[in-house]
């Protein structure tokens, strides 16, 4: 009997299958994906690299082992792979830190 | 400088995959279990390019032997120090010579192994200088610190206008290592400072340098354009290297970086990989449309690929001795599943990108 599981690798291979119930809407949005990773002001390098950084933050496995795989073929190497994903760490606890200010505030007016 | 060996030869532990006939059956014969793995032959038909067939000769590649001083991990020749069995001879290169001129043939391509480590090399070399001929050296850059038989080597190249090829997957040191054998990182940039001192790479010289990024891993490389500014602006940085154009070349799932995809479970995932990028527009520009590959006995073959699979090209007499450069057109090229290696995204081949 096959294990059952919420994530699989191989439905990375069937994103594009979402057209299959919303034809307009998904075409709509791969235009737009393969628009946005075109080299532009930013290299297709660079935009590999912050879709890296994006992808720990909204901590989804698919986006994960695609952008490792993008940033590899686009040359990056792993210190600066590891460098993006700290970037992505730093902001998210930055802006749970940010609020002890709110924290220091409340305590300050509570307290002697 | 030495360098350390990573791995040996599959000829040295004398492992099944060490018989091309082997390679050829998983790749012919391969069961996947994520669907339907067309042949290389069904996929080129549905662009109704099949047969493929040659075009003029305009490249003779010469593999001198599997002699090397490295042991590459990805390497399709299972080239090594061990390999000092099959070396091309004399009078094979004294053949190839003779057609060279006879048929105006524009470029020799030399191969290996280390090519520089066949007996004849030097000798073959100055010949095609005399003939005006363009010559290609792939050079794995580390010979040019392998002692003091070598010591001149550089000197020579210069001196005979030898367009150098050389290997370097990264400029990152770990990266490289681990493909090719720890300390070759830092022997193939003082390879590339000696070039460089002797005028190859630099603006305004006719000495060229070009550098082969191939994938440290099982993932495909990116576009030339996207790779070859990241390694002139790092190589220049940290190391003051320059050099003249990336060519990026695609691993092929033969040899040791087939025994590699095995090993780590990864060969369908790879092989899917090749298939998902397969572009059509790289079929009018493969390397076997116009280069000729040459063994170490003479035998001919469509490219180094095919002689690694031991599959030789489709005519009569498939030696070099029989050979008649002008009766090319329109042959045939042997075809098979390897070959998805060289139509994958932007096309791949011993001068880079295709398409």
């Amino acid at each position: 009997m096959s294990e059952k599981k919420y994530f699989d690798p191989e439905d990375l291979k069937k994103f594009g299958n979402i057209t299959e119930f919303q034809e307009e809407m998904g075409k709509k949005f791969f235009d737009y994906y393969a628009e946005v990773f075109k080299e532009g002001a930013l290299t297709q390098r660079e935009k590999a690299l912050i879709a890296l950084a994006v992808a720990h933050t909204v901590q989804c496995p698919y986006c994960i082992d695609a952008y490792s795989t993008e940033c590899l073929q686009k040359g990056a190497d792993e210190e600066e792979m590891m460098e993006a994903v700290h970037v992505a760490a730093a902001i998210r606890s930055g802006a749970s830190l940010v609020f002890g200010v709110q924290m220091m505030n409340h305590v300050k007016k509570m307290t002697m | 400088m030495g360098v350390k060996q990573n791995t040996k030869t599959l000829f040295r532990r004398n492992v099944p995959l060490a018989q091309p006939r082997f390679q050829f059956q998983i790749l012919e014969r391969h069961t996947f279990n994520n669907g339907h793995f067309p042949t290389f032959s069904e996929k080129v038909s549905e662009h109704k390019q099949l047969p493929l067939t040659r075009g003029k000769l305009e490249i003779l590649q010469l593999n001198l032997g599997k002699l090397c001083n490295q042991t590459c991990k990805h390497c399709h020749v299972d080239a090594g120090p061990d390999r000092k069995d099959q070396q091309m001879s004399r009078e094979i290169l004294q053949q190839a010579l003779s057609l060279i001129e006879t048929y105006n043939i524009p470029t020799v391509d030399l191969t290996g192994g280390a090519p520089e480590m066949n007996e004849h090399f030097k000798w073959f070399v100055e010949a095609c200088f005399h003939l005006g001929v363009h010559i290609i050296d792939r050079c794995n850059l580390t010979i040019l610190n392998a002692g003091k038989k070598y010591e001149d080597l550089p000197r020579f190249l210069a001196d005979h206008h030898v367009h150098v090829v050389s290997s370097l997957p990264h400029y990152n040191k770990k990266r490289t290592d681990a493909q090719r054998g720890d300390g070759v990182f830092e022997s193939s940039i003082l390879g590339l400072q000696k070039l460089n001192a002797l005028g190859y790479g630099q603006p305004d010289s006719d000495l060229i340098l070009d550098l082969v990024y191939n994938p440290t891993g099982i993932f495909l490389p990116s576009s030339q354009s996207v790779l070859e500014p990241q390694f002139k602006r790092k190589l220049k940085n940290k190391f003051d290297v320059d050099f003249n154009n990336l060519i990026a070349i695609t691993n092929m799932p033969i040899s040791r970086f087939l025994e590699y995809l095995l090993e780590t479970d990864n060969y369908e995932r790879y092989m899917f990989s090749l298939l998902d990028a397969f572009n059509p527009a790289t079929l009018e520009g493969v390397m076997c449309r116009n280069t000729l590959s040459v063994g170490w006995d003479g035998s001919l073959y469509d490219c180094d690929f095919n002689q690694m699979l031991n599959l030789k090209s489709d005519l009569p007499n498939p030696t070099i001795f029989d050979l008649q450069p002008d009766k090319l057109e329109g042959e045939p090229i042997v075809v098979h599943q390897a070959c998805y290696g060289c139509t994958a995204g932007a096309g791949s081949s011993c001068g880079g990108e295709i398409a």
